[in-house]
């Protein structure tokens, strides 16, 4: 089992993700229309890039916009979950390991301290926002089934890992376990909302074109986000 | 019932049509068939597979459902953080339903569509500045009303607005003979206190091509004759179509966006055949965001502009008194708290939030001006926005939506509310009269003509 999993089936899902999100991609922006969006994105490259820029930027800084500022205890769960959740499967020591031994090339390493913490704020982030989601009536009304699939599938290769790095029960039957959480997420993210690791880029770059180049931009004064 | 005699899925192209209409009183038949008419399930699919493209279909998608919109949205907090206000909820169970079920609803899901579409979302765009995804539900909303409309289930004042835009070219009944008349008429009552005042009429390559709002014609024909006064001391070469005047489009609130584009290209041909440098266009915020922002792109302007540079009045009146071309007695400038509404449709939507700060400089005592708060593109809307105003139906609703703004006002302490936006300012009005909080409201251009500081030959004669 751990054979096949961090063999072909390794090889499967990075290739389902990376290949997925890049179809997304070229979907997403083969599917903007200048006239039914009403912006003329060819027209003002410059003016549409330097509002997507300003519109992906304030939102990657945590309380760079006056919406994560409204909003300060969703925006440290917001960010305390993606840190980690992005950066701990790219980042880790262990994870660098076996990508040196798959693909002959590794990233930078994680401190381990630094990448404990991240995880355990992923998963309590993680948590609370499940919390959240069921206690403000404005966040619930909104919630379905599908969405705690999300956060399960989500969530569920850092508490595993988790478990795994803790050794607490068997190790190899946690870690495989682990390894098939995270292939699971990685098939998921191009088919899933979670699409938005790389739609979220697209989506802000979209809206920054728009005020960028129509709504104001090009009248010389930067949208205030 | 397919089909209502009143409430049906073709368009109103008729003066005899539109009259029929008027006359049934406020809509009573109109609603009455509206609850049986079919809808066309196969049509309305076919409609979203055409224009329904990645920009919408992924901010449906992705939409993480965490509901950081809800405190953007004015109608959210004024209605006691009712959750199903808030604005991803809104357009997930009305547009998002009607994607998922393929175009499959039926006539009660359309009418409860519709009250959501026009009551509980003014398209102010400001939901999409608090969304991490940059989800903006407001053009969301806007594409919704364009599906209702097509079938049939649109608030039946706009049903005749649009009809009027389709008719007459103008949200009212008003014939380019009746504006040109009332033009040279009112311009003509001020000719004596004004030396030299003119009513210029299609004058070819002036300067300055100014269109208006039929209101104005209708009801306000003040405002064209203190628009006709203030170009004239300031020295503009300017003018007036005798067709293309009109630049508002009740067919964008209703969303007909065959109406829009018949609209647009009226003013857009006037320019074409007078040749202004630019555009000039009246205090108003959705006619600026129909004609100059949104227009281009309803004609398939590649470019996005008009065919001249288009401008706001505010844009102009800041540049005039920048420049001097209009000069205030520093002695006459307002001395009472006053604030100022921003207008969602040229401050959020088309980034003129200097400009109108700017005119406030050399217009207000300083000390005197008290932001709201929010304010710029952060401002809430007036509480009428998107055709709110003027839907009968919807009133007990819109005058709820009045309280943020009254609320707003209220915390400035301000006595003068100056509103250079004909939805806001009716907004204001109706506040006022709903909850009598003591204010006076004002677009830009009485005002300023009271505090001008005229040049010797052009002044009033006794």
């Amino acid at each position: 089992m751990y054979e096949f999993l961090t063999g072909f089936m390794f090889w499967l899902a990075l290739a389902i993700c990376l290949i997925g999100m890049l179809v997304r991609i070229i979907f997403y922006f083969r599917g903007l229309s200048w006239q039914l969006d009403r912006v003329a994105y060819k027209e003002f490259p410059m003016s549409g890039f330097k509002g997507a820029v300003n519109s992906i930027y304030r939102w990657l800084i945590p309380f760079g916009t006056l919406g994560w500022r409204k909003q300060p205890l969703m925006t440290v769960l917001f960010f305390g979950f993606h840190a980690g959740a992005v950066l701990v499967p790219v980042f880790l020591v262990a994870h660098n390991l076996f990508l040196k031994e798959k693909l002959g090339f590794s990233f930078f390493a994680l401190n381990p301290f630094v990448a404990d913490i991240l995880t355990w704020a992923t998963v309590i982030c993680g948590l609370l926002i499940i919390l959240r989601r069921i206690a403000l009536p404005k966040v619930r009304i909104l919630t379905t089934w599908y969405d705690y699939f999300i956060l399960f599938i989500s969530l569920a290769p850092f508490i595993s890992g988790l478990i795994a790095r803790y050794e607490l029960g068997d190790y190899s039957f946690w870690l495989t376990i682990h390894i098939l959480l995270g292939e699971i997420l990685l098939i998921a993210i191009p088919f899933t909302k979670l699409s938005h690791v790389v739609l979220f880029f697209a989506s802000r770059a979209q809206i920054g074109m728009d005020f960028g180049i129509k709504r104001g931009g090009i009248k010389g004064t930067t949208l205030n986000w | 019932m397919p089909e209502g005699t009143l409430c049906n899925k073709k368009p109103i192209d008729s003066a005899e049509a539109l009259n029929t209409l008027l006359s049934d009183t406020s809509g009573e038949v109109y609603y009455r068939e509206m609850k049986s008419i079919e809808v066309d399930t196969k049509l309305l699919w076919k409609t979203i597979q055409n224009t329904c493209k990645s920009r919408i279909r992924t901010w449906l998608e992705i939409c993480a459902h965490c509901g950081m919109c809800a405190d953007s949205c004015f109608l959210y907090l004024v209605d006691d953080h009712n959750p199903k206000q808030v604005p991803a909820y809104k357009i997930q169970s009305t547009l998002g339903e009607i994607i998922r079920k393929k175009g499959n609803v039926d006539n009660n899901f359309m009418i409860k569509t519709m009250e959501i579409a026009w009551s509980q979302c003014t398209c102010c765009n400001r939901c999409a500045m608090y969304c991490p995804h940059g989800i903006d539900v407001g053009i969301m909303m806007g594409y919704l009303r364009g599906l209702l409309y097509q079938q049939g289930f649109v608030p039946w004042e706009l049903k005749i607005g649009a009809g009027m835009h389709r008719v007459y070219r103008a949200q009212m009944d008003v014939t380019n003979e009746d504006f040109v008349d009332t033009f040279e008429w009112i311009v003509e009552e001020y000719e004596d206190e004004y030396p030299g005042l003119k009513a210029p009429v299609d004058i070819q390559g002036a300067d300055i091509m100014y269109t208006v709002n039929a209101r104005e014609v209708k009801h306000y024909p003040e405002d064209l004759a203190e628009a006709a006064i203030l170009f004239h001391i300031a020295g503009e070469n300017w003018t007036v179509p005798s067709k293309g005047w009109e630049q508002t489009s009740l067919s964008m609130f209703a969303g007909d966006w065959a109406a829009c584009k018949m609209q647009v290209e009226t003013v857009y041909d006037a320019m074409e055949r007078l040749k202004p440098k630019i555009m000039v266009g009246t205090e108003c915020g959705h006619a600026h965001r129909a004609t100059v922002v949104e227009g281009p792109y309803w004609v398939g302007r590649k470019d996005g502009r008009p065919p001249v540079k288009s401008i706001h009045y505010v844009e102009w009146l800041a540049d005039a008194l920048k420049t001097g071309k209009l000069k205030i007695d520093p002695a006459k400038r307002l001395k009472v708290p006053v604030t100022l509404q921003d207008s969602c449709n040229y401050v959020r939507n088309h980034g003129l939030k200097s400009a109108t700060r700017e005119i406030i400089k050399h217009i207000v005592e300083p000390g005197y001006f008290i932001e709201m708060s929010p304010n710029k593109e952060h401002n809430y809307c007036c509480g009428g926005g998107g055709g709110f105003n003027g839907v009968g139906l919807y009133r007990p609703q819109r005058n709820k939506a009045l309280i943020t703004k009254r609320d707003q006002i209220l915390s400035t302490g301000a006595k003068l509310v100056l509103a250079p936006c004909h939805n806001c300012w009716d907004a204001i009005r109706d506040l006022e009269e709903e909850y009598t909080i003591g204010i006076e409201w004002s677009f830009l251009k009485p005002v300023i003509i009271k505090m001008l500081d005229i040049p010797e030959h052009l002044r009033p004669r006794e």
